[in-house]
């Protein structure tokens, strides 16, 4: 059992989950995930890292609620545990210094944003970290990365209450156009994603995403996370989630993620019938 | 012979039928297909062994049980001194019981088989293994342990091979701690093997025991990422470490369209009903799995034989398995080919698919085109051609496809030192040593893709060879 040591609620739904692992935290690097089952009878979900400290042997996460487990994650607090949490899992995100950088963060994306954004820094990158959001709501770390030494921020929100209004392909297009990067690095919505792609493609900028398909065992063992990309087929959990945004198969990842939405919806309004938050 | 103990006369009744549930009544359920031996039955069995002075199915076992004298307890009524007998070779005999291919096996070389038939010495296996776990937890048997060596071992996977591995390096008096990435114990015998066939109750009380006897069971930590076998000798100051991660990663067939929703692979579907419960969801489990009314299996393995009688179970109307040979070079166990036909399988033979086709993302058909028979190849079968011009197509809203599986991915994270064969094997000698001092492997992920007591075989072996590299190291 993973105690529960921290738990914040970010906006209405976006929490943020501290848990002790002391294992985990020793070994955590920026961009990769952790599988977390909350019960006995729990499913299986991927969950990037967005901070840890070796030293207090911690690990934390962000999650946007949207179905059955995370609704369920949500509701624990201090004391409370999870049944298994295993990580640290996926190949790091690479973070050794490529010149200038641009790291779009949409929505829920801020998460693994964050410790990418950080570790770039460090290692001696110009890191310009684009976040987005629907509304001022729902953006998260915004104040953490503003104050990440070597970092410029932009905010952008689709109804403009914070930040510039618009979507986070703007921003990047400014600074592919002015010739101000080398590099892009996306994390978000698969549409977003796919947006901030075709962006770069137009500007021969290189851009990774990281890629969020369904999952099971997080292990290479189920092929339920592939994903093509450059037309082969390559495996999200063991070989990503990182890959190249100009080669991914943006239709097939965001109708695979659709594959069980009428299974979760009903899945998750069973659980929400017996749930005070909805009363 | 002492001299109150009468001559063993061999009974000339035919093989004890394994009493089964009926086909339409366990198609509907996740029950077991077969109930087991009464014990009339295990004695009726039994006393058709002849209790050969030269037991030759000794010698068709990969672990070499104790046959003839684990039968001959249940001849004298002493069912507990067979089970004794039974585990001093092996650990899990409730499991085996099960899933071993007695027939290719122990029953094969059974004195009877040459005029009939063997005695049925894997139901006879399993009555005892499940008498031992129907006694009361302080009354089953736990194998003894020699005196704590002081060593410490790490074994990196918890399917049969490593199962095998840690009950005999705890018997061996060491210490030993298995590391598993899921979060249950048991490997394929938890999510790949089917409830039907091998209950998880079994497999779960199985290793209780292995702990009983002191193995410690880590889940929920993945070598190679959280630690690799180099660091788990120098950091966490293992003296040896066993290597039994199992080919788990599914092989596509590269054909158009695998990527369509409603395309499995069989390791995934399985891995959804049987680890995860998903037969039971939304109820009782969590995760879904997508529930086809036509279902294409494709393969013919015992793996294919597992996800087509699992579609069944989930609900489909239509189950076909697309085989590019013919019944005869299938390589699933009779049994079992058996029960997917009482069923209601249907077997498409000597068809091999070409394309999935889809409308919307989702799966609506395979394109197949029919094969025929040629020479023989290189596997000793006759090798499948393609019949030019036969494309047909096959309507159906799911496909899963058992086409075999190569080493686990992570395996290489874990120990990237190791000699590896092309295929990405780790390459042992026979006990099982790797080219690394100290670190074994066996299993799957050294012969690829085999059988339950094949694994274990080879994790016993490699305990031993363990044990003995560990005195000797520390004498010299
Ligand atoms: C490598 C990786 C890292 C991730 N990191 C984070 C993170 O840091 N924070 C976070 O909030 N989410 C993250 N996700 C997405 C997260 O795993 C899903 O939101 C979660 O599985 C939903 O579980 P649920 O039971 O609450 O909802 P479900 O009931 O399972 O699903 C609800 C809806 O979300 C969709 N969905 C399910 N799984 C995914 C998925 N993997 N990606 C996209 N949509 C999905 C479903 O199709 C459905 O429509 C990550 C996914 C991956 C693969
Ligand atoms: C559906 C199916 C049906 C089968 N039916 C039969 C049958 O009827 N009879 C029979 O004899 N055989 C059968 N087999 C084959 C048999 O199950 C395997 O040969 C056997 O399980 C191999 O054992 P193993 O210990 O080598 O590996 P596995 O059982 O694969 O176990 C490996 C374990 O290691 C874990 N692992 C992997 N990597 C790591 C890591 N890096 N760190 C920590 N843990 C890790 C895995 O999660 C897994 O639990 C079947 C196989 C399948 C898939
Ligand atoms: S999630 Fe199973 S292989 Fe990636």
């Amino acid at each position: 059992m993973f105690p529960v040591v921290h738990t914040r609620q970010l906006s209405e739904s976006v929490f943020e989950m501290g848990i002790e692992a002391p294992r985990i935290a020793a070994k955590a690097r920026a961009g990769q995930f952790l599988m977390v089952r909350t019960t006995g009878r729990g499913e299986r979900i991927p969950l990037t890292f967005s901070d840890w400290s070796e030293g207090e042997g911690w690990i934390r996460f962000i999650f946007m609620r949207v179905g059955k487990t995370t609704h369920e994650l949500s509701h624990l607090s201090v004391g409370d545990s999870l049944a298994d949490v295993v990580g640290p899992l996926g190949v790091p995100t690479h973070t050794e210094p490529v010149g200038r950088v641009a790291i779009v963060g949409g929505g829920v994306g801020a998460a693994v944003a964050f410790p990418v954004a950080r570790a770039m820094a460090q290692a001696g990158s110009e890191v310009s970290v684009i976040l987005g959001a629907r509304t001022r709501e729902l953006l998260v770390l915004q104040d953490e990365i503003a104050a990440l030494p070597g970092v410029t921020l932009t905010v952008v929100t689709d109804d403009g209450t914070a930040g510039e209004k618009g979507l986070v392909t703007s921003p990047l297009k400014r600074l592919c156009e002015a010739g101000s990067i080398d590099r892009a690095f996306a994390v978000g919505p698969a549409i977003m994603m796919k947006f901030c792609a075709a962006t770069a493609r137009e500007y021969n900028v290189p851009i990774t995403v990281s890629l969020n398909p369904i999952m099971v065992d997080g292990t290479g063992m189920c092929g339920a996370c592939r994903v093509t990309v450059g037309g082969q087929t390559r495996f999200g959990c063991v070989e990503g989630p990182d890959f190249d945004g100009l080669a991914v198969d943006w239709e097939e990842l965001m109708s695979r993620q659709r594959i069980y939405a009428d299974d979760e919806r009903a899945a998750d309004s069973e659980f929400s019938r017996g749930c005070s938050c909805h009363l | 012979m002492p001299p109150n103990k009468p001559r063993h006369k061999p009974s000339r009744d035919p093989r004890t039928p394994m009493p089964e549930r009926a086909a339409e009544v366990r198609r509907g359920d996740f029950d077991e297909v077969a109930s087991g031996y009464s014990s009339d039955d295990a004695y009726r069995e039994a006393m058709r062994c002849l209790q050969c002075n030269n037991p030759t199915c000794e010698a068709g076992c990969p672990v070499n049980i104790r046959i003839k004298d684990f039968v001959g307890a249940i001849i004298e009524g002493q069912p507990r001194r067979g089970v004794e007998i039974l585990k001093e070779r092996n650990a899990l005999p409730a499991v085996c019981g099960r899933v071993c291919p007695q027939e290719e096996q122990c029953e094969a070389a059974c004195v009877l088989a040459k005029k009939g038939d063997p005695v049925a010495i894997g139901r006879l296996e399993r009555y005892l293994g499940d008498f031992d776990l129907a006694c009361e937890l302080e009354h089953r048997c736990v194998p003894e342990t020699a005196e704590a060596s002081g060593y410490r071992c790490a074994v990196v996977g918890s399917g049969p091979a490593g199962l095998a591995c840690a009950g005999e390096l705890a018997r061996l008096g060491h210490e030993v701690t298995v590391f598993e990435s899921l979060h249950a114990p048991g490997g394929v015998l938890t999510y790949g093997i089917p409830e039907f066939r091998l209950p998880k109750a079994i497999v779960e009380a199985e290793v209780g025991l292995l702990e009983e006897a002191g193995v410690r069971i880590v889940c929920d930590e993945v070598i190679g990422r959280i630690a690799t076998v180099e660091e788990l000798m120098t950091d966490e100051g293992f003296d040896a470490v066993f290597i039994g991660t199992g080919a788990g990663l599914p092989h596509f067939l590269g054909i158009p369209g695998e990527n369509l929703n409603g395309v499995y692979s069989a390791n995934e579907y399985l891995t959804r009903v049987n680890l995860m419960g998903a037969y039971e969801f939304p109820a009782r489990a969590d995760t879904p799995v997508w529930r086809g009314r036509k279902v294409a299996v494709v393969g013919a393995g015992n793996v294919a034989m597992d996800a087509a009688r699992t579609a069944i179970r989930l609900g489909a109307d239509e189950v076909f398995l697309v085989y590019r040979r013919t019944e005869e070079e299938m390589p699933a166990r009779r049994e079992e080919v058996h029960h997917a036909k009482q069923e209601g399988v249907e077997f498409k033979l000597l068809c091999s698919p070409l394309e999935i086709t889809g409308s919307n993302g989702w799966v609506t058909g395979i394109v197949a085109t029919r094969m025929e028979l040629g020479e023989t190849d290189e596997s000793g079968r006759r090798a499948p051609v393609c019949v030019l011009g036969s494309d047909f197509e096959i309507e159906c809203d799911t496909v899963v496809i058992a086409a075999g599986t190569g080493a686990n991915p992570l395996t290489a994270d874990a120990a990237p030192e190791l000699e590896r064969s092309r295929r990405g094997y780790i390459v042992t000698d026979d006990d099982g040593a790797t080219s690394t001092p100290g670190v074994y492997a066996g299993g799957d992920i050294v012969t690829g893709a085999a059988t339950v007591i094949l694994a274990m075989g080879a994790g016993k072996k490699a305990a031993r060879a363990m044990d003995v590299w560990m005195h000797q190291r520390t004498e010299s």
